[in-house]
């Protein structure tokens, strides 16, 4: 028997949670999101999703293949990605636009920095963001949910056109909170986006506070901005891409800093960047470029909140 | 009854696994025919053998004289016959010096062994000196001799002495029962310490899942002013000497410091208990208790036995293999050591033989990091251990330097929870040799 038995440096014993546990709990996660999108959007949206998710698999498969690498389309990032992507982009997308953004998340913004892990933007945001300055018309297309989609402006882009109060020609917040307006794919159901988000705080893999802050910050700056307008506060709260934005990509691992301290810069950060694209800047949306700056940021940020060693005397 | 759990930041909650063996009472086992008792079982110099092959020994009787002052003597653990004095493979997975003595089965004490007097009359000097003599080290595990502990030098102000009944190692009982069994005998023996040390202060830290020791150690120290029980929340790897002090005394120990250097000696409940019994008794070290469990033997127990006694036997005796072992470990499974084999020698250190099957004993396979920073939540020392096992992998030692690599206390605790399953820990301390062997080689060309 003797020379059966392994000998490895301690510990011996390991967590359950692996990789890809964490990554099949965000995928879970999102799915409330995605069947409201489906529900919501009809086919279409099915359709772009699937394409999303299936490209980012064979794409990081394929280039994993190319370069030479063990293939680990069966830790479930590829598909937490291609979600995630699926998601970010409009009803009304063509065929072909979640094939290319998948491709460039994965391929361009993944796999080229090594895989899983060391790429320092969000490959989903960049993706994103990537359509956008590319084909920037077709990615603002929002359309109504629904069968006969009409195109139709975001809350935000007609909050953006008021100033600081709540127009008129807004949905209605009840409408905007359980994601019966336009936006993308899956930006629009708060309510789903959060009780996924639970999800995760519960099983361990993401921490509220990211999320909290994040969240926090865009509403104490709206507050402030608008003169104590509640509503308004609420409308920017849950519209727009800032609950995907900041319960989803904020919280990516490979993204953000490591310290305790770090993730919760980075969160504000991200907050209050959100909150002043969305007021002052060209665009009625801030979220991605936001979460995009901050994890370009990340090294510097963990750099600066190592935490102190235990009994480390300073 | 209402406590306040302390204790310390970071940490893990491995499955505790306790429960084949908690609620056993300590069995004594069977009088080994053969024993090998090695030269070296604590942390400093071996031991000198004093016998030769031929030679009559009794139980009790000194047979490897210690080496300096950081050294422990050995003993005989029964009366026989010394059959060779010879190399053996031991723990260490090398082989060692020992000697190896056939029992006569008769238990003869040998004549040196007499009570030492009671404590109110031993003077500190005395009881350090009898425990010296009798071979005494850190029973947790760690070996460290027990009366250079005891001997802090003068200028450090001691006042706090801590006995560690924390025994946070998933599978391991055996403080456990101690507690529950002999919980006068661990309060006479932290009392002698006490005097040896001059201090009026001590604790006995405990884990709060253990609530029936809490019971009888409050019960133990009911009539003693001194001394105090503290209930620890359960969390790995509360037991650490730097962990438990902080939790029990709200004092970091400086970074690359000993306890000392706040006042503190920290030892374990089992140490404290065969302090009593050398006192009263005379009896060095020669027995000890271990918990030997794990899915793959049939009838998980605690055990006490004849140091020396070699680790097949004590597996034989829990009714041996359940099923084809996959992986033997001594000591707990978040920082004990895997065997090549089973036929050492259970040696003073062993507190616990642990045997996992082949489905536990599977080797993970390492992945990308994913930066989760789950290691970096819950490194007890508050480092960053996916960046010092990256810089270690890449030859980076100043590096692994700069992320204070040296203030690992080898928990273990960041590569059980990296989900990407790293090779944290065994990367750390590779980093953490080889910064200490340069800093040796600088002081040494200076
Ligand atoms: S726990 Fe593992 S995967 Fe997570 S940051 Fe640390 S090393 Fe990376
Ligand atoms: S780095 Fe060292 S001290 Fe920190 S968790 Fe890992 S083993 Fe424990």
């Amino acid at each position: 028997m003797d020379d059966k038995l392994i000998v490895s440096s301690s510990p011996h014993i390991l967590d359950d949670d692996t990789t890809q546990r964490i990554m099949l709990d965000v995928a879970i996660a999102l799915l409330p999101a995605t069947i409201a999108a489906i529900f919501y959007f009809k086919g279409s949206a099915a359709t772009l999703i699937l394409l999303a998710v299936l490209t980012a698999v064979a794409t990081e498969a394929l280039v994993q293949k190319i370069m030479g690498r063990p293939v680990t389309i069966n830790d479930f990032s590829a598909v937490v990605t291609g979600l995630l992507l699926g998601l970010n982009i409009p009803g009304s997308a063509a065929w072909w636009m979640p094939v290319v953004g998948s491709f460039v998340a994965i391929a361009i913004v993944k796999q080229i920095f090594g895989g899983v892990g060391h790429n320092f933007m969000n490959p989903a945001l960049a993706g994103r963001i990537f359509l956008t300055l590319s084909w920037t018309d077709r990615m603002t297309a929002w359309i109504t949910p629904g069968v006969d989609a009409v195109s139709t402006a975001t809350p935000l882009a007609a909050l953006k056109e008021a100033g600081a109060s709540v127009p008129a020609n807004v949905p209605s917040l009840m409408d905007t909170i359980i994601g019966n307006t336009g936006g993308s794919l899956g930006e629009t159901s708060a309510i789903l986006l959060i009780l996924g988000g639970i999800y995760l705080v519960w099983r361990g893999v993401i921490s509220a506070k990211v999320p909290g802050i994040y969240i926090g910050t865009v509403a104490v700056l709206t507050l402030l901005y608008s003169g104590f307008d509640i509503q308004y506060m609420l409308y920017h709260v849950f519209s727009g891409g800032l609950m995907i934005g900041a319960i989803y990509m904020a919280t990516d691992y490979a993204s953000s800093p490591v310290t305790p301290k770090g993730r919760m810069y980075f969160a504000f950060g991200c907050g209050l960047l959100t909150t002043l694209i969305r007021l002052f800047g060209a665009y009625p949306e801030g979220v991605a470029f936001s979460i995009l700056l901050m994890n370009v940021a990340s090294p510097l940020i963990d750099r600066y909140t190592s935490p102190r060693v235990f009994g480390e005397v300073k | 009854m209402k406590m306040k759990f302390v204790t310390f930041r970071g940490g893990i909650h491995p499955p505790e696994a306790k429960e084949a063996t908690e609620h056993l009472k300590t069995e004594k086992a069977v009088e080994p025919t053969i024993v090998v008792i090695p030269m070296q079982q604590h942390i400093g110099a071996p031991c000198e053998p004093i016998v030769q092959a031929g030679e009559i020994v009794k139980v009790g009787q000194k047979i490897g004289e210690a080496q300096g002052f950081v050294s422990a003597p050995v003993h005989s653990s029964v009366s026989g016959i010394v059959k060779a004095v010879t190399d053996v493979p031991v723990a260490t997975g090398n082989e060692a010096l020992a000697v190896i003595i056939e029992s006569d089965g008769k238990n003869e004490i040998d004549p040196s062994i007499k009570p030492k007097g009671d404590i109110e009359k031993l003077q500190p000097k005395e009881i350090v000196d009898a425990i010296k003599e009798a071979g005494i080290v850190g029973m947790g595990g760690a070996t460290f001799p027990t009366h250079v502990k005891l001997s802090p030098p003068p200028e450090k102000n001691i006042d706090t002495i801590i006995l560690n009944g924390a025994e946070c190692e998933p599978y391991l009982t055996t403080d456990h029962r101690l507690m529950l069994e002999k919980p006068e005998e661990i309060v006479y023996g932290l009392k002698a310490m006490m005097k040896a040390v001059g201090v009026k202060k001590a604790y006995i830290g405990i884990e709060n899942n253990k609530p029936d020791a809490i019971e009888v150690m409050l019960k133990a120290i009911e009539k003693e002013d001194e001394i105090k029980v503290v209930a620890l929340q359960t969390k790995y790897p509360q037991g650490g000497e730097k962990q438990l002090i902080y939790a029990v005394t709200n004092k970091e120990v400086p970074s690359g410091g000993l306890p000392m250097e706040v006042g503190v000696i920290v030892s374990n409940v089992a140490t404290a208990a065969q302090i009593a019994l050398t006192i009263k008794t005379g009896m060095p070290l020669i027995e000890r208790v271990a918990t030997v469990t794990g899915k793959a033997i049939k009838n998980p127990k605690n055990i006490l036995f004849k140091i020396g006694t070699p680790v097949n036997k004590l597996i034989e005796e829990c009714g041996g293999y359940a099923t084809t072992p996959g992986k033997l470990i001594l000591g707990g499974p978040m920082m004990g050591n895997a065997q090549h084999t089973d036929e050492i020698p259970a040696v003073k250190g062993t507190s616990g033989i642990l045997v996992f099957d082949q489905e536990q004993a599977k080797q993970p396979n390492p992945r990308n990091c994913i930066r989760c920073a789950r290691c970096v939540e819950i490194c007890p020392a508050n480092l960053q251990p996916l960046y010092i096992s990256e810089n270690s992998l890449a030859n980076r030692m100043e590096q692994a330097e700069n992320y204070r690599a040296l203030d690992c206390i080898e928990c273990g605790s960041c590569s059980y929870v990296c989900p990407a399953r790293r090779p944290l820990l065994p990367s750390i301390r590779v980093a953490k040799n080889q910064i200490i062997a340069k800093k040796r080689e600088q002081k040494n060309n200076k």
